[in-house]
Formats: structure tokens, sequence, C-alpha cells
């Protein structure tokens, strides 16, 4: 299976169901992600970016097409099939950190732990490595609302790279930070992907999508670019 | 992972500390109130069938008949039928155990300077046998005393206290209406009976000695009643009916004449007493347990409500690879966990209730471990199924609109 894409999409559409019939949110979509690439995807709001990356995320399912992910059809699995691919293979991060805000810095990203069924010990002891990682190991015991956004965000980063996935899906990571912070967090997955993680952010920023290898672009559901990460394909020429 | 789940549950509970204390007032609340009717009811049921016990088992009460006189029907008892040779018969039949007559009378009891008045009961030995009473010191008088009229005397409990205090009164001479009785005996203590009567207030003395010396009687050998015990409770119909069949024999009655008698089933009367202490038992559960019932709705009120306001982590959890029944479980646990709390302190409560009531109002109570396990499974049970809906619900959330919930 090595020379299996990491996904591998083919003739993706996905279709709402509303009062006024179905709604077309994505046509046609054709895709292959290799390992340790680093994926930009850009595009106006309602483009479909979004659901696209639910789709990849295993957390909605096509209407139709096809969808290969680490080489198994996400369409044939259950329910619990698609949580254990959750689970092992992705690590999320979201724009608004989404920590459980009750639990302390180490249980927050050792919580995929938990539903792998890892002991208590060897979940601390994995959360504490990864926090070193980001550069938090002072704070393992804060709340998370008491440290700062970059910092939240980098607890997300570390719960994303707890259970060894292969790859990071972020929709918008940086979305709720400044600059500077937005650059240390893009520092930060650049790091990550030179470990070998194949890393598809979503984002709106220009600045931002610079640090990609490659940018895909989504307009009104379909791709309208996809190839290296220049400024006109940035500023959406040609779309 | 259950510890873990507990450990969360254990956290969400204490992050609204007063919100859940509030839910598990209600589980309190129908707990206790079911430990507390039950103790009652059964602590009621205990006294109907201590009386019961103390009455005697499987009991006949033979009583004279009425009697018409120029047209006026007096009631039972007015005309007096029944005889101690009649009892005698009655001892003969072969579903019957034992058999008294009785004749009683109130007297004023007078022993040195104490006097009492309370009730002489002339009787005889069969007595004891019919109401399942003993002695407690002394001896009982014989049937050899009932055919020589002796002046013996057996004291209740409370006649004893009342003449002789802290004394023994055994060997001492009484008077009853002025005749001298050797006491030969003590009762043991009997207690209330069914309708609250002092059933150690009484003298007992031979039938016969009653009869020609302390009361005199309407016609030779004439007792007010008979006491009859059939062998068992099966051979109860048969003793009736068999009673009845004697009675009438001895007494001449023609076939179309009414019976110049009455026998009376105690048994039946103590059993129907029993029953309505039983079913006031199931009614006060009953009533209590719709309490557990409102508790449990409270549960599935807040349990709803702590899913919505937790949407959002719901979704976190859901992406970050929880199953479904991840979700089911930790929200069904969260539940279980505020309904057994409430539980354990409910029963605490229950029973410091009910051990309350008996000590500052004395009322029965009787606090079973069955009482109390009933309680406690139909609480879990409770958390469980209120438990349910909610965690279901939560389980399954789809995980992109959870996830878009703020």
């Amino acid at each position: 299976m090595a020379d299996e894409p990491l996904i591998r999409i083919e003739h993706l559409y996905k279709e709402y169901e509303t009062d006024a019939g179905p709604v077309p949110v994505l046509a046609d979509v054709n895709l292959i992600v290799q390992r340790s690439e680093f994926l930009a995807i850009m595009g106006p709001s309602g483009s479909g970016k979004s659901t696209f990356m639910n789709v990849v995320g295993c957390l909605d399912l096509p209407t139709s097409g096809k969808y290969f992910l680490d080489g198994r059809d996400v369409g044939t699995l259950d329910a619990d099939q698609l949580a254990h691919l959750r689970n092992t293979v992705i690590g999320f991060v979201f724009q608004g950190f989404n920590l459980l805000p009750r639990a302390s810095v180490t249980d927050n990203v050792a919580l995929p732990l938990v539903y792998a069924g890892i002991g208590r010990e060897a979940r601390s002891r994995r959360a504490v490595e990864l926090l070193a990682k980001v550069g938090l190991a002072p704070f393992a015991d804060y709340a998370p609302g008491r440290i700062s956004g970059g910092q939240q965000q980098r607890v997300a980063i570390a719960r994303a790279m707890v259970g060894n996935p292969q790859i990071i899906l972020a929709d918008e990571p940086t979305g709720n930070l400044d600059m500077k912070t937005s650059y240390e967090i893009m520092d930060l997955f650049t790091q990550l992907n030179a470990d070998g993680i194949t890393i598809v952010l979503v984002t709106h920023e220009p600045d931002i999508a610079t640090y990609a290898k490659r940018l895909v672009r989504f307009v009104d559901g379909r791709i309208t670019h996809d190839g290296a990460v220049s400024a006109p394909a940035i500023a959406g020429a040609g779309a | 992972m259950i510890g873990q789940m507990l450990a969360e549950a254990w956290h969400a509970m204490g992050a609204n500390r007063l919100r859940a204390f509030l839910t598990m007032l209600g589980m309190m609340i129908g707990v206790a109130a079911v430990i507390m009717m039950l103790a009652i009811g059964q602590g009621a049921q205990f006294m109907v069938d201590q009386s019961i016990a103390s009455m005697g088992s499987n009991l006949f009460i033979v009583l004279s008949g009425s009697s018409t006189a120029g047209g006026v029907r007096l009631g039972t008892g007015a005309a007096p039928t029944l005889t101690s040779a009649d009892a005698e018969a009655i001892a003969d039949l072969p579903s019957i155990a034992a058999v008294a007559p009785v004749a009683p009378g109130g007297a004023q009891v007078v022993a040195g300077a104490a006097n009492w008045a309370t009730m002489v009961t002339g009787t005889t030995p069969g007595y004891l046998d019919v109401r399942d009473w003993s002695i407690q010191s002394g001896f009982a008088f014989t049937d050899a005393d009932v055919r020589s009229q002796t002046r013996v005397a057996l004291l209740g409990q409370t006649v004893a206290k009342n003449l002789f205090g802290d004394e023994d009164p055994v060997g001492k001479t009484i008077r009853i209406k002025s005749s001298p009785f050797t006491v030969i005996g003590v009762l043991a203590p009997k207690g209330q009976s069914l309708n609250g009567q002092d059933q150690d207030d009484t003298v007992l003395i031979p039938v016969t000695t009653a009869q020609r010396k302390v009361f005199g009687s309407q016609f030779p050998g004439s007792v007010r009643f008979i006491m009859a015990q059939a062998t068992s409770a099966a051979a109860m119909p048969a003793a009736e009916s068999e009673m009845a069949e004697l009675l009438r024999q001895r007494h001449h009655l023609p076939d179309r004449a009414d019976n110049d008698f009455d026998i009376r089933n105690l048994t039946a009367l103590a059993n129907a007493a029993a029953e309505t202490a039983r079913v006031m038992s199931i009614m006060l559960g009953a009533i209590a347990s719709v309490s557990l019932l409102v508790g449990g709705i409270g549960i599935m009120n807040i349990m709803l409500v702590s899913v919505t306001e937790r949407t959002r982590e719901i979704g976190i959890r859901i992406a970050i690879g929880a199953r479904q029944r991840d979700i089911l479980t930790q929200f069904l646990l969260e539940a279980i966990m505020i309904s057994l709390i409430g539980c354990i302190v409910g029963v605490v409560l229950g029973v410091a209730a009910a051990v309350a009531a008996n000590l500052l109002a004395s009322v029965a109570v009787v606090i079973t471990g069955a009482a109390v396990i009933l309680a406690f499974g139909v609480a879990a049970a409770v958390g469980v199924f209120f438990g349910f809906y909610p965690a279901n619900k939560a389980a399954r959330l789809k995980p992109i609109e959870a996830l878009r919930y703020q």
C-alpha cells in the first residue's frame, strides 16, 4: 500500500437536502494527496471548502463519488470505523481551538487516547511529551481559559498529534490569532510537515497560504486551481 | 476507560454543584419517602400481626344467641343459652384442639391496702391453650380446681403490678367481691388486643368458682361465651359446621328454628385487619414511588439541558474519535451517578426519618433490608431509564452540526 496515495478522491459530489430541494455544494471533485504534502485550500465563502474538509475528515459522507483515505474506502465504513479513522489517522485543528474548558491542558491533549483505550499513565506520558514539543511544558496543569489564544492553539495541535496521525486537517487555524502568533503556529505546522506529516490547511489569508507547498482553490464547489503556490493563484487569478 | 469516564462524570457534576445537588434532591426525597413509607406500612403490619399472634390462632368465639321476649328481639348474648357442658361437648369434636368456656364479670379486687377494678374471667385450663398464653410464675389451675370450685386466681401483669407492685404475688391472698382467693400464678405479658384493650388487665379463676361463688349464674353452668381453637386453619370450616350441628342438637332446636347461638371466626377478622394493613403498606409505597418518578424526570430534564449546553463538547469528542457508545456511556454514567448519590443520601435520610418518627411520635416502624434494596434498585433503574434518552440524544448528534453549535 506504499504507492497508494494518502487521499484519493474521485468524482465526489455533495448535496444538502433543503426544503427547496437538494442544493449542490461540491461537484465532481477529484484530488490526490500524497504522503507528506502540505496543502492549502482557499476559496471564497460558500465555495464548499469547509464541506470538503468535513468529508476529508470523515465527519460527513459524500452524496456520491469515491473517497479513499489511507487505502480504505470511507463510503463503506460504519460509524465506529469512521470514529476509529478520526482517532488514529486524522488530527483536527479548528479555528476556535475547541478545547474542553473544564479539563486541564494535559487532559485535553490526552483526550483522543482515552478513546483509543490507552491507560492513564501512558496517556499522561504521551501528552506531556507533546506539550514539550509545542513548547508548553510549564502549562501542563493549567485550564485552557488561563492561557493565551496562541498557546491554546498549540495545545490543540498537540492534541491533534497525540495519536500519531498521518494527516492534520486545519480549518482556519490562524483565524482567531494575531499576525505574529499566526506565523509561530505556521512555523509549527511547517516543522510537523518536515517530520513527515501531511497537512491540509483551509485559509483565506494569502500570507498563511504561502507556507504551503501546494494550493487548491475552490469556486462554487469545483476545484479551479490545483498546483503551485504562486501569487496569481493566491489572488484567485484565472478563477 | 470507565475509570476516566467516572472521573469526567464527577467533574461535570462538580462544574455545576447547585444544579447537581437540586437534581439529586429530587431523588433523595423520593428514596427517603419510599423508605419511610415502607417502614411505617410494615410497622403497622407488624403491629397487626403481633396482635393476631397474641389473640391465639385458628380461633372461634361462640356467643349466646338472641332471645325474643314478647316480640322484642334482644341482642346477641341476651339469652344465656351456652353452658360449661356445651364447652365440654365441643372439646370432644375431632376438628377442635382446645376449648374454654368464659364467664367474665367486672369486680373490685383487693389485696391488703391496694385495690383495683378489673375483669375477672371464669374459665377452664383450656383458656391458656386457646389464647396461647403462658404462665410467668407459679402454676395454672387444673381441671380438678374447676371440679371442686377452688378459690384460686391467676393474675394478669397489669393486675399484679397494681396490687402488688414489684412483690411476687404467688401465694398471696386477694379478695374478689369479698371472697378470698389464693394467687397461684401470674400470666405472661400479652399486650394490647386488636381493638386496643389491655389484655393483661384480668384475673383468671375457675369457671365453676365464678358461676357459683362470685357472680352467680342465670341457670346452672351458663357461660357468656365459649372460645374454641380448631386443630388447623384448614380445619376451620369443618369445625364451624360441626360445632353448629352439635349445639343445635344439644339445645334441641327444631329444623326451622334459628340458631340460639352465634359462631364467630376471629381469625377471619384478624386476617381482614392484616390484609388492610398490607394494602395500606402497598399504597404508602406506591404513593412514595410517584416521587421517585418525579425525581427521575428531574434527572432527565437536567441531563437534556446538560446535553444541549455541551453540544460543542460532544462535537469535539466525536471529531477526535469518540464512538457513539462512548458518548452514550459518558452521559449515562453521569445520570446514574447523580441518581445513585441521591439514592444513598435518600436511604440515610429515610432511615433517619423513620427512626425519628419512631422515637418522637412513637410510630411503629420496621425497616427491612428488602425495602432498602428495593428503593435502591428502583432509583438506579430510574437513573438508567431517564438518563438513557438524553444520553442517546447526545450520542446521535451529527458531528458537524455539534461542532458548529455556539
